[in-house]
This record gives structure tokens, sequence and C-alpha cells, in this order.
């Protein structure tokens, strides 16, 4: 075996993930603030007013990094625990774990602020078309997966059977993502898309990216923040905890 | 720049209580949930903190 592949195996174990995560928080949380300083200055003092909304499109700022973050935070927590699953290591199951908050919050976030959105430019907080109501589902996934493992006593049994609602619950990912073609919907199209340049101003696109950067930086600031917090609970009877300059002292 | 004073920037065209509704619960979560966290963080090292003492007294 060569040496990365030895490096890669040494730092899934919870005993030496423990203090790199704890190296690497500062530097996330120096990022997310960076990139939001730049994302609120660009969002709010330069992008222009746009033609149709006037000043209440401003809260794609927030609602598109939020919506595209509970995404991309599912995918990602399904796929530690597909990988807890399959390889049974013990790191993955409290990374999902600690991803799920983050996650919840994160699709909470974006359907607060899609009712805010809603309300001024639809006339309404809330329809129940697709893109909304899956977004939904995916809210109620997060909250699931949640009181699944908060329901099994043994952390092993509630990772499993964690992973298997989280790796179900991955086909509503592209439901919503697809939500807005498949179904005749009131929610917009996608602003920004692989496929096409994107269908909005220059700068506007500058704000939501920049936000969209700090929103990650934060997600996995606080979520490298739980995973450690949820290591030392459940290693509290190993030999490395107990020798931790924090609990020694 | 597109505000002429800061009582603009506050209404935001009209929308103010559609755009602030949105900035003030966003911010509100994204200093609570670190918040939770590193209280989370500080319980179970002062759990273990403790679990340490009681055994250094239980060899005694």
């Amino acid at each position: 075996m060569n040496n990365r592949l030895i490096k890669w195996f040494k730092y899934a174990s919870p005993q030496s993930f423990y203090p790199l995560a704890g190296r690497m928080i500062p530097w996330f949380w120096a990022l997310a603030a960076v990139f939001g300083v730049i994302g609120l200055w660009i969002s709010f003092f330069v992008a222009p007013t746009d033609a149709v909304q006037g000043e209440g499109y401003r809260i794609i700022f927030l609602h598109v990094p939020a919506s595209w973050m509970s995404m991309f935070i599912y995918l990602v927590m399904a796929g530690w625990a597909g990988l807890g699953l399959a390889l049974n290591t013990r790191l993955s199951g409290m990374m999902a774990q600690a991803l799920a908050p983050t996650g919840a919050l994160m699709a909470f976030i974006s359907l607060w602020t899609g009712a805010f959105w809603g309300k001024p430019m639809w006339g309404t907080w809330w329809v129940w078309d697709a893109r909304l109501t899956s977004e939904l589902i995916l809210f109620f996934l997060y909250i699931g997966f949640i009181a699944l493992q908060a329901a099994i006593d043994d952390a092993r049994r509630a990772d499993k059977a964690g992973a298997i609602l989280a790796l179900v619950g991955v086909v509503n990912v592209p439901i919503i993502y697809f939500s807005v073609k498949w179904w005749n919907t009131l929610h917009q199209g996608a602003s920004v898309s692989l496929m096409k340049s994107p269908s909005m101003a220059q700068t506007m696109l500058w704000g939501m990216l920049v936000m969209a950067l700090c929103f990650w930086m934060y997600s996995i600031a606080v979520a490298l923040m739980r995973v450690r917090a949820i290591i030392l609970e459940r290693e509290t009877q190993t030999e490395w905890v107990r020798e931790l300059p924090e609990v020694k002292s | 720049m597109n505000w002429g004073s800061p009582a603009e920037f506050f209404a935001m065209g009209g929308y103010g209580l559609y755009v602030w509704g949105s900035v003030i619960v966003c911010i509100l979560i994204m200093v609570m949930e670190p918040i939770m966290a590193s209280k989370r963080q500080k319980n179970i090292l002062r759990a273990l903190r403790r679990e340490r003492i009681a055994e250094d007294l239980d060899r005694q």
C-alpha cells in the first residue's frame, strides 16, 4: 500500500481526525467571515435593483445558497452514511450525524426565505407546488434522520438505521432539483445552470456565488465543531480521550 | 451605490419586511447553531473531566 493511502486511512480514525478537525475549524470560520462580508457587500451595495422585482429580489442572495447547501449537505450526509454502511468505519456515522442538523437548518432557511420572497411576489407565503413541497420533504427527511438516530441508544445501530433512511431519501434530491422542469410550478426555473449561461446580471451572479461560498465554509466549520463533540461523546471510554490535554487539565 | 440614505436602505424599496425578515432569521440561525455546537463540546468535556477526577479519587 502506498503512503498516501495510509495517510487517508489514518485520518479516517476518530482519534486522528479529532485534532485535525480542531486545527481546521478556525480557517473555515475565517473564510466564512471573509466571503460573508464580501458577499453581503455585493448583495446589498453593488448588485443593481431588479427590473421586475425591485429591491425584493435581494432575498435571492440568502435563498439560493441555503437551498443549494440543503441539497448538497444531504448528498454528502448520505454519502458518509453509505460509506459507513459498506465499510463499517466509525468516523462515517459520526460525520453523517454531524451534518444532519446543519442540513436541516439550511432547508429551514430555504423554506423561510422562500416564504418571505413568495409573499410579496406571488401574493402567498406558501403553495403546494412541486419545488416547495419537495424541499419541505427534504426538511422532514433531515428531521426524521435526526429523530431516528436519537431514538436508538446503541450508536452503531443508530448509524445503520439512519444510513438506510438517508440513502432511501436521496431520491428526493434530484426531484427537488428538476421539479421546476418536470412540473408546472409557480417557482421560477434555475437561475444558474451548468448547461447554459446564467440568466442574470453579472454582479447579481457574483453576489450569489460568493454568498454560496460563505455558506459552504460556514457549513464545514459548524459540522466540524459538531463532529468533534460527537467523537468525544462516543469515544468516552477510550484511552486516547482520557489522555487528551483538555480532559486531563 | 443603490441607496441615497440609510432610511432608503432599510426601506428596501417597500420590501423591507420581507428582505429583513429573511436576513434576520438567517443570521439568527447562523449565530445560534455554532453557539449550540460549542456548548455541546463544552458539556462533554466537562463530563469527561469529572469522570477522570472521580477515577483518580477512586484509586486513592
